[in-house]
């Protein structure tokens, strides 16, 4: 299995933008599937860049956001090489991690 | 209100007046099916109804319509959302089946760069072989059992397929044999004919208003609209392949779907991929 997320962040000098693509099915809890059961809650609850052990950007994230998001922001700071840690943890304590180099 | 019936009375009996005039007229050229001429018409109808939009660009539907959305989708296609289902795909094609056969056995190239040629018409079966139904018939001659024609595995596989073909112009023949014509027709007046609750026709929407918007939505012109094909559409929230696309169809314009791969479908995807020869693969694409 791949990792769940992709990430490209790119480095004006000044600062770093960064925007990640991360696949999940961010199920709210109030769908009914084709025979009328409720689909589980089943949503990221907490997404987090890292940058040099700090945290640059976190998101606290409910039911309400959409399949399969997609997060884009910047932060001031930022070198071309350096790495970028992002990680999630949704409700059901699932978590996957990756690093991307700043271009 | 008596008026009115007596207008829709002579209507009608001038237009059954006209079809038996049309009907005792010896046949001439007209009637012949001729799917160069028709593919040259087709191409010229959209190359004059939108002189703007550079020939190559029609593969991208609503994005070669307007410059917003282009813009849009140019921002998107960094982080193309169809990517997890590609990377799906490429994954599925290569790993073998139970008997250590993959599809790499399937297809001539091992698969790679023959989008382009589907569908084709198979003239020992006497069938329109669409890259759906090949795929389906190369599992079950493995022993797998064959996937939904609609999504996920299904259009992981052509999504894959197509990547490989991107940029390579689409190139179907229609061999010298009357059921390949025959097959052509059919996909051809099935394209034309009003069906549903709403009276549409495949061509109401794509041959005439093309660029028009439909709620939020901006139609996509006919021309090369199978090109991009499996697309990942945000109405879906995923992926959808070229059957997907012929059901959700009818089913907006509230006519009973077929079912997917029918005969019928099939041989639309024919006429439509032979009228777009020429244009590029752009597959798999991003539609809103």
């Amino acid at each position: 299995m791949a990792s769940t997320i992709r990430v490209r962040a790119t480095s004006s000098g000044e600062t770093t933008e960064v925007q990640a693509l991360i696949q999940h099915p961010m199920d709210s809890g109030f769908v009914k599937d084709a025979k009328g059961e409720i689909i589980p809650p089943h949503f990221i609850q907490q997404l987090t860049f890292e940058y040099e052990g700090k945290n640059v950007f976190t998101a606290d994230w409910g039911g309400g956001v959409s399949k399969d998001p997609y997060v884009k922001f910047a932060f001031k700071g930022g070198k071309k090489g350096d790495e970028l840690k992002i990680s999630w943890v949704d409700n059901k304590g699932a978590t996957d991690t990756t690093t991307a180099k700043i271009q | 209100m008596k008026l009115r019936s007596a207008i829709y009375l002579a209507s009608a009996a001038l237009a059954l007046a006209a079809l038996t005039l049309a009907g005792s007229l010896p046949s001439d050229a007209a009637d012949k099916i001729d799917p160069v001429a028709d593919a040259k018409a087709f191409q010229k109808f959209f190359t004059d109804k939108f002189p703007k939009v550079k020939f190559e660009d029609f593969v991208n539907g609503p994005y070669s319509m307007n410059e917003d959305l282009h813009r849009q989708w140019q921002e998107k296609e960094q982080f193309p959302p169809y990517e997890f289902s590609l990377e799906m795909g490429k994954e599925m094609f290569s790993k073998p089946f139970k008997n250590g056969k993959s599809y790499e056995d399937c297809f001539p190239n091992k698969g790679i760069g023959i989008r382009q040629n589907y569908p084709y018409f198979d003239e020992k079966e006497g069938k329109v072989i669409t890259l759906e139904l090949a795929l389906n018939r190369c599992r079950e001659a493995n022993g797998e059992p064959p996937y939904s024609y609609v999504k996920d595995e299904m259009a992981a596989l052509t999504a894959y397929m197509a990547f490989t073909s991107r940029g390579k112009p689409m190139d179907i023949k229609i061999p010298n044999d009357p059921r390949a014509l025959a097959a052509y027709e059919n996909g051809k007046e099935y394209f034309y004919t009003r069906r549903g609750q709403l009276n549409f026709s495949c061509a109401t929407c794509h041959v005439q208003s093309p660029g028009e918007r439909i709620r939020a939505e901006i139609l996509a012109p006919a021309l090369g609209i199978v090109n991009a094909m499996p697309i990942y559409r945000s109405e879906w929230s995923g992926m959808g392949t070229t059957s997907r696309r012929f059901t959700t169809c009818n089913s907006q314009i509230r006519g009973v779907p077929l079912s997917p791969q029918d005969d019928e479908y099939r041989n639309v995807e024919y006429y439509l991929s032979y009228v777009s020869n020429g244009l590029p693969i752009s597959g798999p694409g991003a539609r809103p």
